[in-house]
């Protein structure tokens, strides 16, 4: 296959979160983690789900809509999926949470510290 | 992790017949099986759960079952050629690699004993041209050309080998030099092992493996692969592709395919003297575009010579071919519906699942004579699009896929399954591992998503259902409302044609009716046009055309040309079906666009969640005072376990100018759709800015009712999520009681109004 699906540490980033600019938005996705966005939420989510190393978080179901851990598919398939022993997640609203606060400090140094429902 | 998986040999059965199982078991070594009726397939708690019935029969019992495997990838198979090493000969072949990456041989010619390792592989490995070669003493030796070939680029390969001198040439030349590039070869050597002479069928992109499999499958295209005897320089290849033959080679020939012959067929011709006919396993692809494609033509019909090559793929598929561990005698009385073989090997946990449901339809009675009186309705069970979508893999195969869900990719148990076990292989959505399109769908393999209880990657937050399970969603609303029907299936429409339709008053359609063959296509038309009465109940229906093959049994082909929604993009030159000529693609950019059919078209497409309709002026109408008996309400369908809202997923609107009738009534049309929920490509030339939902009029579901000419009538939801709405608040609801009211009516004699042509009523 000539063309890659994504292109390494180089890849061109069309735009870099700025934690100043966009700290707006984390309380949006809080609120409601699937839905409608903000087209700043939008901006955000859109930069934070492309990942350039070819890894893919997913959401794996240990139990229907009742429990939920999250794993990381490879970018290699005869690489096996590695599944999270935990956090485990009884919502995939939850899980979508820890994904978004992981990504944020991944792409801006930043915690949040906020939990999922206080 | 699924322990336990499986599929029937057919997914439609009629009654008296009998359906065979194939069962594999990954631990243990007994299963129990059962017969159920499969009434509503979704585990979600805000719905109403799964449910089935139990029907007892013969075939209800425990089993002894074992692990079954699958030998995939496309390979061709002489079985009457003499042992070529028994003297000098030149294998011959134009090839085009597409994953010079991958490990291993991958195998061009072979000759080989695998329990003795004798013989000879011609192939390419590490991305060079390679030959090796065994004498059986356990002496095995690999000559390669030293020069890296180009993916995606023509090749001359000549390989030479004379045993008795031990001698061999192998030659690899590009037709497309590059400056710089050094991809040429040419190599003469002495070798230290003599290949003893194998009497065993010679195999053309794949060898025999020592566990009785084929593997060291070639991923690429092969064009004219012809054999000579005696030690040939490659300057002869050009004389060999010539037609006719130049008279000098003629005495050399010991097979010459062509394989651009009988591309319709699963073998390959040979043009020489003896005929050594090949036989194609796993469907590679046909109609491909061979070395020699001028462009001047697009169809491999016009001029076949430049359609010689065939694309064999490591991971194509046709028949897993599974011993069959179930039988059951369909009871003679027993009612059309849908039905599972519920198989179960012990309790699933957090880790396993232990069980599985094998889906099929028993349909009506073949004849006539057998098939009595019929109910009115009949559910037309979208099997093709079933197939289309077998073990839809996107949420591996490519990356991308939770940005466009606008959420995380849930993987159940069935979908690491799924991503463990490659060679279950594709649907019509994935692409090879070597980056071309899947064009083939079989539905004898395990298909993980043709099964109650599974949730998709896709299909809209909440129940998150696509495909099969959601069209369970309305089986349970007519098993609720305590309506009988027939079930028949897209095979059996492609099959029987409008017959088949004759005797039902109202076809109801699944949530995704998207695949339709000519003579599906054609069928359903004339029905409607004799008056028939149409209940679509979903999106994207009749969307893209398919083929059928001639001979081999439930497996459909698509193109992927020119315009849509394309996973993958078919290359040009190649936009015919292989299974029966005809141009591919879309409906509509073959002259029939869906609202032709449905009245309306698909408009957007989007998975995160969905939204409600509005009612509109049409509403009003007296036309339609039966569509709103106890229907006051302004927002219809805010609600739903398919992303919350019965208008989501993938949505169809009217638009006139691609045939919607002029006289149909926009009832109501859905708003507020999110972001993701976006304009489908065929429907710009320039791309706006404003694709979503949020910025976007033009994406909305149209909900539709329309008269036809004949006295017929058909009633269209444009919204794949409708059914998802249907079992809100015990299935007492607004959507519910619009799909009630117009499958009332519909089941009315009474004709509607005709048109002038036929004389009003």
């Amino acid at each position: 296959m000539l063309r890659r699906a994504f292109g390494g540490e180089d890849t061109l980033m069309a735009y870099r979160i700025d934690p100043d600019r966009d700290r707006q938005y984390i309380d949006e996705f809080r609120r409601q983690p699937i839905g409608a966005h903000s087209p700043g939420l939008m901006r955000v989510l859109t930069t934070m789900r492309n990942d350039p190393t070819g890894n893919q978080v997913i959401l794996v179901c240990l139990k229907p809509f009742e429990k939920w851990a999250l794993g990381t598919m490879p970018p290699h398939r005869d690489e096996p999926v590695r599944v999270e022993s935990g956090p485990v997640f009884t919502s995939r609203e939850e899980a979508e949470w820890e994904v978004f606060r992981r990504r944020w400090r991944r792409l801006t140094g930043e915690d949040i510290n906020t939990p999922w429902r206080s | 992790m699924l322990k336990i998986v499986g599929y029937p040999d057919r997914y439609s059965v009629a009654p008296a017949e009998t359906i065979a199982f194939k069962v594999s078991l990954e631990e243990g070594g007994r299963f129990a099986a059962r017969l159920v009726r499969v009434i509503h397939g979704d585990c979600n708690p805000q719905g109403p759960g799964l449910k089935f019935r139990h029907v007892p029969t013969a075939a209800d019992g425990t089993y002894p079952g074992r692990r079954q495997r699958i030998d995939a990838g496309s390979y061709m198979r002489a079985a009457s050629l003499p042992a070529l090493a028994s003297g000098p000969f030149t294998f011959f072949a134009m090839i085009w690699p597409t994953l010079l990456s991958r490990a291993g041989m991958q195998t061009l010619a072979a000759q080989w004993d695998p329990a003795r390792q004798s013989g000879f592989r011609i192939g390419v490995a590490g991305g060079e041209l390679a030959l090796t070669v065994g004498d059986g003493s356990g002496r095995c030796v690999t000559i390669r050309s030293g020069r890296n070939m180009l993916e995606r680029h023509w090749y001359s390969v000549v390989v030479a080998l004379d045993p008795a001198a031990r001698r061999v040439r192998l030659d690899q030349r590009p037709l497309q030099p590059y400056a710089l590039i050094d991809d040429q070869a040419s190599l003469q050597a002495t070798i230290t092992v003599v290949p003893a002479e194998v009497s065993a069928p010679l195999l053309l992109a794949g060898c025999p493996e020592p566990d009785g499999t084929v593997g060291q499958h070639f991923d690429g295209k092969i064009d004219a692969p012809a054999l000579l005897a005696g030690m040939h320089m490659p300057s002869s290849h050009a004389a060999l592709l010539e037609a006719p033959l130049p008279p000098a080679l003629v005495p050399a020939v010991l097979a010459r395919w062509d394989f651009s012959r009988d591309i319709p067929s699963t073998t390959a011709s040979d043009l020489g003297p003896y005929a050594h006919t090949g036989e194609l396993v796993n469907l590679p692809a046909r109609g491909m575009k061979g070395w020699n494609w001028s462009g001047e033509e697009q169809a491999w019909t016009r001029r076949p010579q430049e359609y010689g090559a065939i694309h064999f793929h490591h991971d194509d598929l046709y028949d897993a071919g599974w011993e069959t561990s179930v039988a059951l005698t369909v009871p003679a009385d027993l009612p059309s519906g849908p039905y599972a073989l519920h198989v179960s090997c012990g309790e699933s946990d957090e880790q396993a699942t232990r069980e599985c449901y094998l889906a099929f339809f028993v349909r009506p009675p073949r004849t006539r004579t057998h098939r009595g009186a019929r109910p009115d309705v009949a559910l037309l069970a979208p099997t093709c699009s079933y197939m289309a979508y077998a073990n839809h893999a996107e949420h591996i195969t490519a990356r991308g896929a939770e940005l466009q869900m606008g959420r995380l990719l849930q993987f159940g148990h069935a979908d690491l399954y799924m991503y463990d076990h490659p060679e279950l292989a594709g649907s019509l959505y994935d692409k090879h591992a070597d980056g071309s399109g899947v064009c083939y769908s079989s539905r004898l393999r395990p298909v993980l998503n043709f099964m109650p209880r599974y949730h998709s990657w896709l299909g809209g937050h909440g129940s998150a259902l696509y495909q099969y399970n959601a069209d369970t969603h309305l089986f349970a609303w007519l098993e609720h409302h305590g309506i009988t029907y027939d079930v028949i299936t897209d095979e059996d429409l492609h099959e029987e044609g409008v017959d088949l339709l004759g005797d039902y008053r109202v076809v109801v359609t699944g949530t995704h009716p998207e695949y339709h063959s000519t003579p599906m296509w054609d069928a359903m038309k004339t029905w409607l046009d004799l008056g028939g009465r149409l209940m679509y109940l979903g999106g994207n229906g009749w969307y893209w055309r398919i083929a059928f093959h001639r001979s081999l049994p439930g497996v459909i082909e698509v193109r992927r040309a020119e315009d849509g929604i394309r996973t993958w993009i078919a290359e040009p030159g190649e936009y015919h079906h292989s299974f029966n000529h005809e141009y591919g693609g879309l409906w509509r950019r073959n002259g029939r666009p869906p609202n032709l059919i449905g009245s309306i078209g698909f408009i957007a497409q989007g998975f995160d969640v969905s939204s409600y309709y509005r009612r509109a002026p049409d509403a009003d109408n007296p036309r339609a005072a039966f569509l709103f008996h106890d229907v006051p309400d302004e927002k219809i369908g805010d609600f739903g376990l398919i992303g919350g809202g019965a208008a989501g997923i993938e949505l169809d609107c009217l638009d006139t100018v691609l045939g919607s009738p002029p006289n149909a009534l926009r009832l109501a049309s859905s708003e507020a759709h999110s972001p993701l929920m976006l304009l489908v490509n065929e429907e710009f030339g320039v791309v706006p800015p404003n694709l979503g939902g949020d910025t976007n009029d033009r994406v909305h579901a149209d909900l539709v009712f329309a008269e036809t000419p004949a006295g017929g009538a058909v009633f269209a939801t444009g919204s794949i999520a409708w059914c998802g709405s249907l079992s809100h608040n015990g299935y007492d609801n607004n959507v519910s009681r619009l799909t009630l009211n117009a499958l009332r009516r519909f089941l009315d004699p009474a004709p509607f109004p005709r048109a002038a042509l036929w004389g009003r009523s």
